[in-house]
C-alpha cells in the first residue's frame, strides 16, 4: 500500500507549469470611435459628442483639463519616471461603437476570445453575481444577475449611470476625489470613460461580490475608467476588480478614479488584483468616505506595471467609522511598486488600520507612502500601520516614507514597519526536503503574505499564489 | 533684498539697519584662505531659495514663519552682563575645560583638566584655530552637504560664523571629564551664529557638551552648526542643551560622520526656542561603526520643534539607533522627519528608529514621517512611531496613591523623556539635564 503511494510520481513542477505569456496577447483592434492622440478641448467635445452626455458632463470635463493642464507634475516627492509619460502620445478615447450588452451571446467573438484568455471559466460567468467587463474604454458587456436587480442595486457603466440615475450619482459624482485632488485625477475628470456605478439601496446586503475585469487592449492608448460606488444605509457590498494587461512596446498609461461612498451602516469592500504588463504606468486614485459606524475594506494588490501609484484612502466622517486597507505589492525587476494607504480620521472614535507588504525582486523597487491624519479635538480615534518589506535580491529596493499627524489627547497612534530577506535556513530546510530553490523561494515569499492573501476571496488568493509563482520563477540563481 | 522688497510691498517697516540677510558679513578679519569660502557661502546663500512648501524636506512646517528681516549680527554685551553671564555658565560639577561665548564673542577659555593640556589636545575658540590649524580646518570645516532641507541656512552660518569650539583629540587620547561650552543669546533682534567641530582621531574619546541659551526674553536668532568626526575606533559623545528665550528663532544643524569600528553618541535636549529646527545626519563611514541619535523635547506653549534626521549606512556592517521623544503640551507643535538609507553596498546594517509623542494637550499635535531607504537585501532594519496620551490606569494608580493630578502628569511625563538620558554614560551628565528637564517641567 505505502509502495503505491512513494511510487506516485511526485510532481511539484505542476504547480509552475503556467504559460507565461498568458497576458501577452492582443487582437486585432477595430475602433469606431477614436480622438486620435492627444489631448485638446476639441478632444474633450469629441468625447461628450460620441458618448451624447449632457451639458453638466461636458462642462464638467473641460473645467478637468484646464485644472490637469495647469497642476505640475508631482515629482517633488513622486518617481520622475513620470516625466516619462509624453501626453500627446496617447489616446484619449476610443470605442468599439458597442452600447453595453445584456446577453452573453450579444458580446462579439473575439473580445469572449479575450476573456478566455484571462481564465475567467464558463461556469463562473454564469454564476456570478453581475460581470462588468470592460474592453478598451467602454464596457462592452454587463449583465445583472436578475436577483441583483430585484433588490434595487443600480450596476451599470459610469456614462449611463450619470444619463440614466443622475439623481443617485450626481451627488457623490466628484465629492469623494474632487477634480483637482491631483494631477492625475484632473485628467480622469476629464477624459474618463468606462468604469462602474453602483448603488446599493438601504438595507440590501448583496449576497455575491460584484465584478468587474478590465485590461487594455490598443497600443499607446491609455485607459481612464471611473468607479463610483454607493453603498446606502446598512447596506452590505463586495466588489472586486481584476486586470491583466497586453504586453506593448511602448509606454501605456492607466489612471482610473475609483470613489466609495459608505453611508450609516454600510459595509463597503473593493478588492483589487492587479498585473499589469511592464510597460504600463499604473495612476490611480481611490478614496471611500465612511459615514456612521460604516465599514470600508480596500483589499488592494499590485503586481506588475513599470510604475504604480497608488494610495487607497477613506475619509473616516462619522462616529465610530472604521477603514482599512490591506496591501500586498510585487515589485518585479525594473518595476516600482509606490503603493500605501490614507487614512483621515475626522470624526470621534474612528478606527483605522493598514497592512502593508512588499516584496522586492531583482532590481524591483517597492515604496510604501502612508498618510495618517487625526486632526483636532476628536476623542477615540485610534490607527494602526503595520509595513513589512521583504527584499528577494541584493538589488532590491524598498522604501518607507509614512507621515502621522495626531493632534490632542484622547487619540493613539502606532505605526511599525520591518525589513527583511528570505531565511538561509528557511530554504535549507525545504532544499533538504526535496524543493527546487524556486520552489522553497516562491513558499516562502507565499508564507510572507500568507496572513493578508487569506483575506482575499478564495478565487483570488489562488491566483495570486500563482502570480507570486510566475514571478519568482526568474528571480533565484 | 527681496524680502525687503517684500516687506514694502506688504506696507511694512523696511528695517532701518541691515538685517543677517542683507548685510554682507566682515570677511575682512578672518584668514584670506577662509574669507573666499565665506564670500562663496554669501553668494550661496543669496542665491539658494527659500524653502516653499511643496518641498519635501520641509513638509508640515510653516514655511512662510522663516522670515529673517527681523535679525542682525548681535553687538557686544556690557560688562556687567558679561560677569553675570560668566557666573550663569556653570552646568556640570567637574569639567575637562570650558569655553563661554555671549552674542558669538568669547568670553571666557579655561582649560581646566591636566590631560587637556598633556596630550596634544588642541581646544581652541573657532577665530583662533582658523589662523593656527588651517590644514584640519580646511579639511574638516563644514566639510559635509546639507541634505535635510537647510542648505541656504548652512550657507548663511558659514558666511557669517566667527564663534565656537574647535576640538581636535589627537590618537588614543582620551579626555575623561566632559568639555562645556556656552553660548549666551542677548539683545531684541540679535543674531549668532555658533559653531562646534570636534574631530577624534583614532582611538581616542572625548565628551563635548554644548549649551545654548538666551540671556534675555526677547525676541533672537540662532543659526549653529555641531559638526562631528569620528576616526577609526574612536569615540565622542556630544551633547546639545538647547535653552534659548522663548521668542527665538533657530537652527541647529549637524553632520556626523563614523569610520571603522567608532562610535558617536549624540543627545539633543530641546526645552527653550520658539521655533526650532534642528537637523542630525549620522553618516556611517566604516564597518563597525556605530551612531546612537537620541532626543529629548519638552514642547509648551506655541513652541514649534521641528527635527529632521538621516542614518545613512555608507559601508557594511553598521549600526545606527535613534530614539526621539517628544512630550507636547498647550499649542505646542513637533515634527519629525527621519530617515534611514542603506546604500546598495552596506550590507549586515543593522538600523533602528524610533519616534514616541506623549501628547499632553487638546491643541497640541504632533507629526512623524519615519522613513527608509533600503537598497541592499541582507539588512536588519525597523523603524516605529507612537502619538498617544496619559495612560488613565498609570493616572488613576498615582492618584489614588493621594498624588493630585497636574503632579501625576508631571511624574509620568518626566518619566517617559528622562528615560532616554539612561543612555549616557556620564553620571554628572545624567543629573545635569534631569535638573533641567526638571525645571521646565515644573
Amino acid at each position: 500500500m505505502s509502495t503505491e503511494i512513494l511510487e506516485t510520481p511526485a510532481s511539484p513542477a505542476t504547480q509552475f507549469d503556467i504559460d507565461r505569456t498568458a497576458g501577452n496577447f492582443s487582437y486585432p483592434e477595430q475602433h469606431e470611435f477614436d480622438a486620435g492622440t492627444g489631448l485638446s478641448h476639441a478632444t474633450i467635445d469629441y468625447i461628450s459628442n460620441v458618448k451624447g452626455e449632457p451639458d453638466w458632463i461636458r462642462e464638467f470635463r473641460h473645467k478637468a483639463l484646464d485644472v490637469f493642464l495647469s497642476k505640475p507634475m508631482p515629482t517633488h516627492w513622486a518617481s520622475h519616471d513620470l516625466d516619462n509619460i509624453i501626453f500627446n502620445k496617447i489616446r484619449y478615447y476610443l470605442a468599439n461603437a458597442q452600447k453595453p450588452t445584456r446577453s452573453w451571446d450579444e458580446v462579439p467573438d473575439d473580445v469572449k476570445r479575450t476573456f478566455e484568455r484571462l481564465g475567467i471559466p464558463e461556469q463562473e460567468r454564469r454564476f456570478l453575481a453581475g460581470v462588468e467587463a470592460q474592453f478598451d474604454s467602454e464596457a462592452v458587456y454587463s449583465n445583472i444577475k436578475a436577483a441583483v436587480a430585484d433588490q434595487g442595486v443600480i450596476f451599470c457603466g459610469s456614462t449611463e449611470g450619470l444619463i440614466k440615475h443622475p439623481e443617485i450619482f450626481k451627488k457623490w459624482f466628484g465629492k469623494v476625489i474632487p477634480t483637482g485632488d491631483n494631477k492625475f485625477s484632473a485628467l480622469n475628470s476629464a477624459v474618463f470613460s468606462g468604469g462602474s456605478f453602483i448603488y446599493v439601496p438601504p438595507g440590501v446586503k448583496v449576497k455575491h461580490p460584484l465584478q468587474a475585469y478590465f485590461r487594455i487592449n490598443a497600443e499607446n492608448f491609455g485607459q481612464f475608467e471611473r468607479t463610483l460606488i454607493i453603498a446606502d444605509e446598512g447596506s452590505e457590498v463586495m466588489y472586486m476588480e481584476g486586470c491583466t494587461a497586453p504586453k506593448f512596446e511602448t509606454t501605456t498609461l492607466h489612471s482610473a478614479v475609483v470613489e466609495l461612498v459608505a453611508m450609516k451602516g454600510a459595509k463597503l469592500q473593493y478588492v483589487t488584483v492587479q498585473n499589469w504588463s511592464a510597460n504600463v504606468f499604473n495612476l490611480v486614485t481611490k478614496r471611500a468616505i465612511a459615514h456612521e459606524e460604516a465599514e470600508v475594506k480596500w483589499i488592494d494588490c499590485n503586481i506588475g506595471s513599470r510604475l504604480t501609484m497608488k494610495y487607497p484612502g477613506v475619509v473616516l466622517k462619522g462616529r465610530k467609522a472604521r477603514g482599512e486597507v490591506i496591501s500586498i505589492a510585487l515589485a518585479g525587476d525594473g518595476q516600482h511598486q509606490d503603493t500605501g494607504a490614507k487614512m483621515i480620521h475626522a470624526a470621534d472614535e474612528t478606527t483605522s488600520n493598514i497592512v502593508s507588504k512588499s516584496i522586492s525582486i531583482g532590481k524591483g523597487r517597492a515604496t510604501y507612502r502612508g498618510l495618517v491624519h487625526i486632526p483636532k479635538h476628536l476623542k477615540g480615534c485610534k490607527n494602526n500601520t503595520e509595513c513589512d518589506a521583504l527584499l528577494i535580491n541584493a538589488g532590491s529596493r524598498t522604501d518607507t516614507y509614512p507621515a502621522i499627524t495626531v493632534r490632542g489627547t484622547g487619540n493613539a497612534c502606532q505605526h511599525e514597519a520591518s525589513v527583511s530577506r528570505i531565511s538561509a535556513e528557511q530554504i535549507f530546510y525545504m532544499r533538504q526536503r526535496g524543493l527546487s530553490e524556486a520552489q522553497a523561494m516562491s513558499l516562502s515569499v507565499n508564507g510572507f503574505v500568507n496572513d493578508l492573501v487569506r483575506q482575499f476571496p478564495m478565487e483570488y488568493s489562488v491566483e495570486l499564489k500563482r502570480l507570486i509563482d510566475l514571478e519568482m520563477e526568474g528571480s533565484v540563481g | 533684498m527681496n524680502a525687503v522688497v517684500e516687506a514694502s510691498e506688504r506696507g511694512a517697516q523696511i528695517p532701518e539697519c541691515p538685517t543677517v540677510m542683507t548685510e554682507s558679513p566682515d570677511f575682512a578679519s578672518r584668514p584670506a584662505y577662509f574669507r573666499g569660502r565665506q564670500q562663496a557661502a554669501w553668494e550661496r546663500f543669496q542665491s539658494l531659495p527659500m524653502p516653499a512648501r511643496t518641498d519635501e524636506a520641509w513638509r508640515f512646517a510653516d514655511v512662510k514663519a522663516l522670515d529673517l528681516s527681523p535679525y542682525r549680527a548681535a553687538g557686544a554685551v556690557s560688562d556687567a552682563q558679561q560677569a553675570v553671564l560668566l557666573a550663569r555658565s556653570r552646568g556640570l560639577g567637574e569639567t575637562a575645560g570650558r569655553m563661554v561665548f555671549a552674542n558669538d564673542r568669547l568670553l571666557s577659555h579655561e582649560v581646566l583638566a591636566d590631560d587637556m593640556r598633556a596630550k596634544g589636545v588642541i581646544w581652541l575658540p573657532l577665530e583662533q584655530a582658523l589662523v593656527e590649524q588651517r590644514d584640519l580646518i580646511e579639511r574638516h570645516f563644514m566639510s559635509g552637504d546639507s541634505l535635510l532641507g537647510s542648505a541656504k541656512f548652512a550657507a548663511l552660518h558659514e558666511a557669517h560664523v566667527k564663534a565656537g569650539s574647535f576640538l581636535h583629540v589627537p590618537r588614543g587620547v582620551e579626555v575623561a571629564l566632559p568639555i562645556e561650552v556656552f553660548h549666551w543669546l542677548s539683545g531684541d533682534g540679535a543674531a549668532v551664529f555658533p559653531h562646534t567641530l570636534i574631530v577624534a582621531d583614532e582611538c581616542s574619546k572625548v565628551t563635548v557638551v554644548d549649551s545654548f541659551a538666551g540671556a534675555s526674553d526677547g525676541p533672537g536668532f540662532a543659526c549653529g552648526v555641531n559638526d562631528i568626526v569620528v576616526g577609526n575606533g574612536a569615540s565622542v559623545t556630544y551633547v546639545a542643551i538647547q535653552r534659548w528665550s522663548e521668542k527665538t528663532l533657530a537652527f541647529h544643524l549637524n553632520n556626523t560622520s563614523v569610520a571603522r569600528d567608532a562610535t558617536a553618541l549624540a543627545l539633543r535636549l530641546n526645552l527653550g526656542g520658539a521655533r526650532v529646527r534642528d537637523e542630525a545626519a549620522s553618516h556611517l563611514r566604516g564597518q563597525g561603526g556605530r551612531s546612537d541619535m537620541l532626543s529629548v523635547s519638552a514642547a509648551a506653549g506655541a513652541q514649534i520643534f521641528d527635527q529632521r534626521t538621516l542614518q545613512i549606512h555608507e559601508q557594511p556592517d553598521t549600526a545606527s539607533d535613534l530614539l526621539y521623544k517628544n512630550a507636547l503640551n498647550d499649542r505646542a507643535r513637533t515634527i519629525f522627519t527621519g530617515l534611514i538609507r542603506v546604500e546598495p553596498v552596506a550590507h549586515k546594517t543593522d538600523a533602528y528608529q524610533k519616534v514616541r509623542n506623549l501628547i499632553l494637550s487638546n491643541e497640541a499635535e504632533a507629526n512623524s514621517a519615519p522613513g527608509l531607504e533600503i537598497e541592499a537585501d541582507d539588512v536588519r532594519c525597523t523603524h516605529g512611531a507612537t502619538s498617544g496620551t496619559l495612560e488613565e490606569d498609570e493616572m488613576f494608580y498615582l492618584q489614588s496613591r493621594g498624588i493630585p493630578r497636574w503632579e501625576a502628569q508631571q511624574l509620568i511625563t518626566f518619566g517617559f523623556l528622562s528615560e532616554v538620558f539612561d543612555r549616557l554614560p556620564c553620571a554628572s551628565l545624567r543629573d545635569h539635564l534631569t535638573d533641567l528637564l526638571h525645571e521646565k517641567l515644573g
